[in-house]
């Protein structure tokens, strides 16, 4: 049995957690998931101010902070940090052991940034088209900012097979980083497709860190313990696919039946086909059983072959947002709030700005659950103690979008009564970076590893 | 016959694929189950979330977990960083399930 846990789940996740996993009680591996979908396009602006930027940053300081623990116990880490910049993330983890005087071997797992080689793949007829809306990358060629294959687990597992304590990526597939040790150290093989798809399973478990150990669980949410030490997930994972799912002894949160089919549900599709570099995952063929307190037993997964593509995720500039925000109070809040809005629009009108899109919501009304929620009865209405007003544009002329920033503040002195600002500010113009999925041949690409090795 | 509401019948969590919302719907009995796979159709979610949801509604079973997934797709404004509104991630959209009456 290998004990592996995640300690990150999104960049910008609980910078204790991995330390925490590292140093509350016993673990083999530690995963981190440092990429979002737009993160690609960030790191590649930070890249292109300073060359040896591009990565997780935060993932270095914490290595440097548990490197001894990790060389004391021989806990091997394998994480996304690298970005955009694998290498660069490399040497300043290398730098980061050389100044501790600790001897480390870190691989990395390139080959996945693909934004040097688009026009070839575009020219040879690989359209990279859109999956969600079948359109070809040439509508949007101009404005791409990244573009990188999810690469699967087994390059993973090769850098750990070559001894590497710390491994690290550009993108891979999530749920591959915790698959890549079941990989490594029980030696599953391509064909292997149920463990294949076992492991994915554990991944995707694992991968949104403590939203399977009781963060964000709706079940008998208030009686969940101690969520301010809630505990980041350890999978526990048997040579034959089976795995259980638990936490560290005394940590808070709690891993039940019910939190984990709650997370096993998180942003899947059609749960007979999870696709994975690796293999297609069926959740439907999970069984779960509470085989103690804080751990779940899963069994009977099933995978099939995995298929001859691999997803790609490209980001574009895709013009300017701004959003602003004003809180009116009791009484008639919710009145105050639409004649304001309606004022501001009238305001845009005569200013002959045009947006792709405005957007008005009203929070304390029904704001998140719309028409779901239906708007507040007349005997309520008047009374609400508060309503947020909050409005935002989008455009893709910037100049559009900074004038709406300075028509939010002046309404607190000459729009309807009782509204205060929020203490925000003006509100700020955001560039807009989206997402393009596409797919390509397996055949087109192929993940690089290599090894190194600290100068001690 | 008696109305229920969702809420008393399940719990669910929701997030986003581009511009497409999953909704896990999740029986807290497994005699529920039933329930909801009689009750929670693609079609009533589709009302449920009508002019929210500007796409197509599509459900899928999973017996071994008591559970039902359904995609509601366009149904976030453009989805992750076009999106305007409070939730672009469509995080709340499982406890708006929750609200949906339906027959006992």
């Amino acid at each position: 049995m290998i004990r592996i846990a995640n300690g990150q789940g999104f960049w910008g996740d609980s910078l204790e957690a991995p330390v925490e996993q590292v140093r509350r009680g016993p673990i083999d591996y530690l995963t981190l998931d440092y990429l979002a979908e737009v993160t690609m396009s960030i790191l590649q602006k930070q890249r292109s101010r300073d060359p040896k930027m591009g990565y997780a940053r935060d993932f270095v300081d914490m290595i440097a902070r548990v490197l001894p623990d990790l060389k004391e116990r021989n806990i091997r880490v394998i994480a996304n940090a690298g970005g955009i910049n694998p290498a660069g993330c490399r040497d300043a983890v290398l730098d980061a052991a050389a100044r501790q005087g600790i001897p480390l071997k870190v691989g990395t797992v390139t080959g996945d940034d693909i934004m040097d080689r688009l026009d070839r793949f575009l020219k040879s007829g690989i359209e990279l088209k859109n999956m969600d809306t079948g359109e070809p990358l040439a509508a949007i060629r101009a404005h791409v900012e990244s573009a990188n294959v999810y690469f699967g687990a087994f390059p993973l597992a090769d850098a750990l097979d070559r001894g590497a304590d710390i491994v690290i990526s550009g993108r891979v597939a999530d749920a591959a980083l915790v698959l890549a040790p079941m990989i490594h150290k029980f030696g599953w093989k391509a064909t292997d497709w149920d463990k294949l798809g076992a492991g994915t399973v554990a991944g995707h478990a694992a991968e949104c860190g403590a939203q399977v150990t009781g963060g964000n669980c709706q079940l008998d949410w208030e009686s969940i313990p101690n969520l301010a030490d809630i505990g980041y997930p350890i999978i526990e994972a048997d040579p034959d696919g089976t795995f259980s799912i638990t936490k560290h002894v005394g940590t808070g949160g709690r891993v039940t039946v019910a939190s984990v089919k709650e997370q096993l549900l998180y942003e899947i599709g059609d749960p007979r086909q999870y696709i994975t570099p690796d293999c297609v995952a069926d959740f439907t063929t999970v069984h779960l059983e509470q085989a103690g307190p804080d751990r779940v037993r899963c069994t009977g997964m099933k995978g099939r072959a995995a298929t001859n593509f691999y997803k790609v995720s490209i980001s574009y500039a895709a013009g300017f947002k701004a959003m602003g925000s004003l809180v009116y109070a009791w009484p008639d809040a919710y009145k105050k709030a639409r004649l304001a809005d309606r004022i501001l629009r009238d305001r845009l009108d005569r200013l002959g700005l045009r947006f792709e899109e405005i957007r008005t919501e009203f929070l304390g009304a029904n704001a998140c659950h719309g028409i779901a929620a239906a708007e507040p009865s007349p005997e309520i209405e008047p009374h609400l103690p508060e309503v947020v007003l909050r409005i935002g544009v989008r455009s893709e002329n910037r100049a559009a979008v900074e004038r709406f920033t300075r028509e939010i503040a002046p309404l607190v002195l000459n729009g309807p009564p009782g509204v205060s600002g929020l203490g925000l500010g003006r509100p700020r113009v955001e560039e807009i970076v989206a997402f393009w999925p596409a797919l390509i041949p397996k055949s087109e690409v192929t993940p690089e590893v290599s090894i190194w090795q600290s100068e001690n | 016959m008696a109305k229920r509401k969702l809420i008393d019948l399940a719990h669910a969590r929701s997030g986003d694929k581009g511009d497409t919302v999953n909704i896990g719907l999740i029986a807290r009995r497994p005699e529920d189950y039933p329930i909801l796979v009689r009750e929670v159709t693609a079609d009533r979610v589709k009302q449920h979330f009508a002019g929210v949801c500007k796409g197509t509604v599509e459900r899928f079973e999973l017996p071994n977990l008591g559970a039902l997934n359904f995609l509601l797709r366009e149904s976030l404004d453009g989805g992750g960083t076009l999106a305007l509104k409070a939730d672009p991630q469509g995080k709340t959209y499982s406890t708006a399930l929750l609200r949906m009456e339906i027959d006992d």
